[in-house]
């Protein structure tokens, strides 16, 4: 166990520096040039701008500088916020992100296994029917629709009551967090329903399930250790990459509800061909989410005792 | 096999459902309580960072004599040497003061200094002595002189330094040429500024409220170790109010500042700043809740505005738009004949009115937006500029003789440059289908993003840009020399020693008439030659909480400026 973790995290650290040396490669080759703006400069102030940032030195220089400042755990400063270190926009943005990530996560996780299990052991009755057509609904249409929709929804209710049961948009309590998470974990949580039901399906009529009911073993214990427990396999696997979605897709429900979360600066640094950020919110997000895959798989092994990690 | 299988056909559920359901609903049950626990800690967590707070306050607040806006985005630069866009420019022009200010009616007005002298080659300030720093300090007039010494530092590498070059020398300690301390500022005492200029400067006094212009005590500044203005408590105030918070990304808060030397003037005690965002959706859902006194309204949201009965106002932004011809020896569109085809093959009216329908512009006429004020009245009353009617006979002669200058029978595709945004892309196709129509031209439209259009711009890698200028200035100048040869914002290289005379002139020259005549001049080449072809002058459609009075509008400087702002609660 340990020495298979150690040794994920070693190619941990590869996939992280490869991601990195990718991302400064292509950032270089993009056409355009960070420094320019509306208004023209003169050669000179161009100049200490350059020197400002080391864009006067050869690219393979510049790329030795930064690889050194990253392993020291600094990433610069930021091209158009020039008073802010990208160190203090992560720090004071991603916990709002994660904050709202991990909100949408247990969401989409708690959701689509009850909304599994119950259409599962609702097959093809009412409930089946309404809540599967809900799913294929949720996993069709994006996000930003659904982000507009929802919150189009919070004003209309907002202005028949005549006061304000929700906020419209904003951070700060948990009001705020709730329908911006939901509306995140939606997607995810749809499709986790549709995984979860057809996995629960495939093993209610499994060997050991039968053993178990012909043993005489209480339902709920049935359905609970032998049905759920096995049945909830696939969607851990699939968490995985599902957290690499929701924390990544955040920007659009940040944009709409005016969230402050690192999304943002991770799309706009693009549209701004802002380096120092690119870089910094790339390498962060990249080695995040391998660490992410890393504790999932980890997990796969405690719940799943027929999995040995080796 | 099948003992089991029958529960989904069933008319009932048979008993191990049932129970597995009722299970179910307590493992439902039990993840709500989780997710409430979880909530909680969460917020709980998220206060502790200093992350949240605000969001819920009242649009207009009377109680608390407190008004709720939104920012389009997080202020890039609240150093006033490093300033380039409007939002920072806006709240910079809340918390600073230069010597003078534009007062409600947009006319120059004393600030920090309460008297002034000009000759037209030098200028005194007298310093009033009730104005002070947030920290209870006097405002000095080394404070003027050390911000404008810092704005001209090369090592400080401003874009903006170039406003500050009719002073003393200035161009040449951009330039590296001379020391900072020869700049043609200097404190006589305490309260005494004195200017020296290098060339008379008709608009001098006005740029005396342009925020690069403001004063920074020089002791706070070299305390903050090069991050003056990064955070709340890394800039000094003197204004009407004082940023009390700046939670980056999320939210700022205005309040009046007790040191502010004319409190009399300030009615509002807190501008609230929760939400930056520049999504349309949720501003007009914003507004509708009542949360935000004030919003812009993009086109898309015109209806529902409508629809609500809202009382809309409009207001031209100052600026204008237009198309850039490359000018360089190998493009095409260095030929005069092509370019007064294009000319006349197009009508910018039926662009405003019939294509892009966004209302408040106008189909522009004149490099010289209709703002500008000339001698007595505004410029573009006084000199009219030059009407051009489409007119396709005359446009297809114009081509044929191009055609025959140029010694080819086709003129091959050009390419037109263009940003990569809705109100470009209608703009650029609904001149690419003009041109096809009027006069058979083809035109490549290039799209790009804002870096890469820009870095295609100095290159000179197109033979028309879509492109736009607003004012730095309130003087003609600021769109007077844009095509001058030595502009580096002349992306086109056009040269013309005529306008580069006429520049001259205006920028030389003190007596009103000698330059609004230069600047007609200029109006009358930029047309006549076909410099660029005009497109509109933009406006804006915005919508105010109706107990909201008193916010100002202004095409150069700070805007909207809400620092004469007040609430009126009888619509209450």
């Amino acid at each position: 166990m340990l020495r298979y973790t150690l040794k994920r995290l070693v190619q941990g650290v590869i996939t992280v520096w490869f991601i990195a040396t990718a991302t400064f490669i292509a950032m270089h080759s993009v056409p355009g040039d960070p420094l320019s703006n509306e208004k023209a400069v003169t050669a000179e102030i161009r100049a200490n701008l350059e020197a400002k940032y080391g864009l006067d030195k050869p690219p393979l220089e510049q790329y030795f500088i930064y690889m050194g400042n990253l392993v020291r755990g600094d990433f610069g400063i930021s091209f158009t916020q020039q008073n802010r270190e990208v160190n203090d926009i992560i720090r004071e943005h991603f916990p709002v992100s994660a904050t709202l990530g991990i909100l949408a996560i247990v969401f989409a996780g708690l959701g689509g296994v009850l909304w599994g299990a119950l259409t599962a052991l609702y097959r093809n009755r009412l409930p089946d029917f309404v809540i599967m057509f809900l799913v294929i609904l949720g996993i069709s249409v994006p996000s930003f629709v659904v982000a507009a929709i929802s919150q189009l929804s919070i004003v209309n209710i907002n202005t028949l009551f005549g006061i304000s049961l929700l906020p419209v948009a904003g951070w700060g309590t948990i009001w705020h967090m709730l329908v911006p998470s939901l509306v995140l974990g939606l997607g995810t949580m749809a499709y986790l329903t549709r995984l979860m039901r057809s996995s629960m399906l495939e093993i209610v009529n499994a060997d050991f399930v039968r053993t178990a009911k012909s043993k005489g073993l209480p339902a709920t214990r049935i359905f609970t250790n032998h049905q759920l427990r096995n049945a909830i396999l696939p969607v851990i696997t699939v968490l995985g990459p599902s957290i690499a979605a929701i924390t990544t897709g955040g920007f659009v429900v940040e944009f709409v509800f005016a969230i402050p979360g690192l999304g943002r600066y991770f799309v706009q640094a693009v549209q701004q061909l802002d380096y120092t950020v690119i870089m910094g919110t790339t390498v962060f997000y990249g080695a995040f989410l391998v660490f992410m895959v890393i504790v999932v798989d980890l997990l796969y092994g405690l719940v799943d005792p027929r999995v040995r990690l080796e | 096999m099948n003992t089991s299988d029958t529960s989904g056909t069933g008319n009932t559920l048979d008993s191990f459902s049932k129970s597995a359901g009722r299970q179910l609903l307590v493992y439902a049950l039990m993840s709500i309580a989780g997710v409430a626990a979880l909530m909680v800690a969460l917020s709980w967590a998220s206060s502790l960072t200093g992350g949240a707070s605000a969001g819920s306050q009242l649009g207009v607040d009377p109680e608390l004599n407190m008004i709720t806006l939104t920012l389009r985005e997080e202020p890039p630069q609240l150093n006033s040497t490093l300033q380039t866009d409007n939002i920072s420019g806006m709240v910079i022009a809340h918390l600073i003061e230069g010597l003078l200010r534009y007062d409600h009616n947009n006319q120059l007005a004393p600030g920090v200094a309460e008297r002034w002298e000009s000759t037209g080659m030098d200028a005194t300030f007298w310093l009033r002595d009730n104005a002070l720093w947030s920290d209870g300090v006097l405002v000095t007039a080394h404070d003027f002189v050390f911000a404008w010494r810092t704005a001209v530092d090369p090592a400080n590498a401003s874009e903006y330094a170039f406003i500050l070059f009719p002073l003393e020398n200035a161009e040449e300690i951009n330039k590296g040429e001379m020391p900072v301390e020869a700049l043609g500022v200097t404190a006589i005492d305490d309260r005494t500024l004195k200017v020296r200029l290098a060339r008379p400067t008709a608009y001098f006094e006005k740029l005396m409220a342009f925020s690069t212009f403001f004063p920074i005590r020089e002791d706070f500044y070299n305390q903050t170790n090069g991050r003056y203005g990064a955070d709340a408590h890394e800039l000094l105030y003197n204004g009407p109010f004082i940023l009390s918070r700046w939670v980056h990304g999320a939210n700022l808060r205005m309040e009046k500042n007790p040191y502010y030397w004319n409190p009399d003037r300030i009615k509002l005690d807190v501008i609230e700043f929760p939400y930056i965002t520049s999504d349309q959706n949720a501003l007009v859902n914003l507004f509708t809740d009542k949360k935000i006194a004030y919003t812009t309204l993009g086109a898309e949201s015109l209806e529902t505005a409508l629809e609500k009965r809202w009382h809309l106002e409009r207001f031209m932004d100052g600026s204008v738009f237009y198309i850039e011809f490359n000018f360089r020896s190998h493009r095409l569109t260095h030929n005069y004949h092509l370019r007064k085809a294009m000319q006349l093959a197009i009508d910018p009216a039926e662009l405003v009115y019939k294509v892009t329908k966004i209302p408040g512009y106008v189909p522009a006429e004149s490099i010289f937006p209709l703002w500008l004020r000339g001698v007595d009245d505004f410029f573009r009353q006084e000199y009219p500029a030059q009407k051009i009617t489409p007119d396709l006979e005359a446009a297809k002669k114009h081509l044929e003789i191009a055609k025959r200058e140029l010694g080819i029978s086709e003129i091959p595709p050009l390419v037109m440059l263009t940003g990569d945004n809705p109100i470009s892309n209608i703009q650029s196709e609904y001149y690419q289908g003009a041109f096809k129509k009027n006069l058979g031209l083809d035109i490549k439209i290039d799209k790009q993003i804002f870096k890469q259009r820009l870095a295609k711009m100095t290159s000179g890698d197109f033979d028309m840009v879509l492109a736009g200028w607003g004012p730095d200035y309130d003087d003609p100048l600021t769109f007077g020399d844009l095509f001058a040869s030595w502009n580096l914002n002349n992306r086109g290289r056009y040269n013309n020693p005529e306008l580069d005379r006429q520049v001259y002139i205006a920028q030389n020259e003190i007596d009103p008439r000698t330059r609004m005549e230069a600047f007609a001049e200029i109006q009358r080449i930029i047309i006549e030659d076909v410099v660029v072809l005009l497109s509109y002058e933009r406006g804006l459609v915005y919508v105010t909480d109706p107990r909201l009075k008193g916010i100002v509008r202004r095409q150069a400087g700070a805007d909207p400026d809400f620092t004469n702002a007040y609430i009126v609660d009888a619509a209450n």
